[in-house]
């Protein structure tokens, strides 16, 4: 089975429960397999499978779910960069554990956390992130650098409570 | 801050997304520029941590094995799609075949039952129920006792002789069975409505039945038998004729 752990694995970074993210995967899979006519050999299979997976966690109970609690200003540019000014003592992240980052991963809306999966653990280029969510290049950009920056925030949150 | 259009720039350039000649002036500018290269430094550190953060959920055996079932279940669906064509055109073929052997064997069964009325015809005392040579009075004759009409040949000067006709049933329909003679030969020409595809399957045809030679073709919705001991010759002659009468 082409990518079953990690489609099995971003279903769960997805869906935050192993039964749904089965239950995802097994969705995924049947449709794959029942639309591949509509997959054009020569493209890219992973962004195919990857987008299957992705529309039908978003009309999942979970999917719907999170679409509704997405920030508005998610996708605004308003947002000023933050200034670089950490020295390497507060270099973020240099002491954070895996555990650590998988939470704030966790804890962060579904956009940032799909992009971020699909980007530094998939390893996809902007390109098949593009093809994957199905938004522009530019945006995939945009997204990713705001999501970084959650992520960041959210560890940061994390190590203060701890 | 002079600094910022790099920073903007620095996840495409730890993304391998960058343009080479960019990708080299924006590596230069972090080997002069401590705080772009400490806020690189972090990037690059967060991205490895979410890479191996990434990596945290496993999918258990029960559930592997459940998909494998699931898939191995829709592959002999997906098989018979596969063949679906392949096997729709040999069943098309076979039904062809089934089809074309049963119109053939009725074909023969028809032209055995007019060569038995043929045999009958010559072997009875009152072969014909109207006698004439003449094709003006044979054809009129079967007006209104036959459901059509049909033009008999001119035999003038042919070695064939209108011996007279009857009228023959096929199949639960009148037709005309015409009798001719060419020298001692005597050959029935059977002329009965055409019953649509079965019988317009072969159009035309010369076989052999029981060494009676047999022609047979369609013509305007009638369907013509020529059956005689005569030669080969004389039955084409004759046929010949008869198209020609239309």
């Amino acid at each position: 089975m082409p990518l079953f752990e990690r489609l099995y694995n971003f279903a769960h970074w997805l869906t935050q429960d192993r039964q749904e993210a089965e239950d995802l995967v097994q969705e995924t899979y049947a449709k794959a397999l029942k639309g591949f006519r509509s997959f054009q050999p020569g493209t890219n299979f992973r962004a195919w499978i990857y987008q299957i997976l992705r529309n039908t966690f978003l009309t999942s109970r979970t999917g719907l779910k999170s679409a509704a609690t997405v920030p508005l200003e998610l996708e605004s540019d308003q947002e000023s960069l933050p200034a670089v000014n950490e020295t390497p003592e507060s270099i973020l992240l240099q002491r954070s554990d895996r555990q650590l980052v998988q939470e704030a991963l966790g804890q962060l809306p579904v956009p940032y956390r799909e992009v971020l999966v699909l980007c530094e653990f998939e390893e996809m280029s902007y390109q098949e992130i593009s093809a994957t969510l199905a938004i522009p290049m530019g945006t995939v950009m945009s997204r990713l650098s705001r999501a970084r920056r959650a992520l960041r925030d959210a560890v940061q949150q994390l190590q203060g409570t701890e | 801050m002079a600094c910022e259009p790099w920073t903007e720039k620095l996840d495409a350039y730890l993304d391998g997304e960058m343009p080479a000649s960019e990708a080299r002036a924006l590596a230069e500018h972090l080997g002069g520029c401590a705080a772009c290269a400490a806020e690189g430094l972090r990037r690059v550190q967060q991205k490895r941590a979410v890479q191996a953060a990434g990596q945290r959920f496993m999918p258990n055996p029960a559930f592997r094995a459940r998909i494998q079932d699931s898939i191995a279940e829709r592959r002999p669906f997906l098989w018979s799609l596969r063949w679906l064509p392949i096997l729709a055109t040999a069943a098309v073929v076979l039904l062809a075949g089934v089809l074309f052997l049963t119109l053939r064997g009725s074909q023969q069964q028809l032209i055995s039952e007019l060569v038995d009325q043929h045999v009958a015809t010559l072997a009875s005392a009152n072969p014909v129920d109207v006698i004439s040579t003449d094709r003006h009075t044979v054809k009129p004759w079967f007006a209104g006792k036959i459901p059509f009409t049909f033009n008999l040949p001119e035999l003038q000067g042919s070695p064939f002789i209108l011996v007279g006709g009857k009228v023959s049933y096929l199949g639960q329909s009148a037709g005309a069975e015409l009798i001719f003679r060419v020298r001692q030969h005597q050959i029935s020409v059977f002329i009965f409505q055409d019953r649509g595809p079965r019988d317009a399957r072969e159009n035309e045809a010369v076989r052999t039945a029981l060494s009676f030679e047999v022609r047979t073709w369609h013509h305007n919705g009638l369907r013509y038998f020529v059956i005689g001991d005569a030669s080969a010759q004389d039955l084409d002659k004759l046929s010949e004729l008869i198209k020609a009468a239309g």
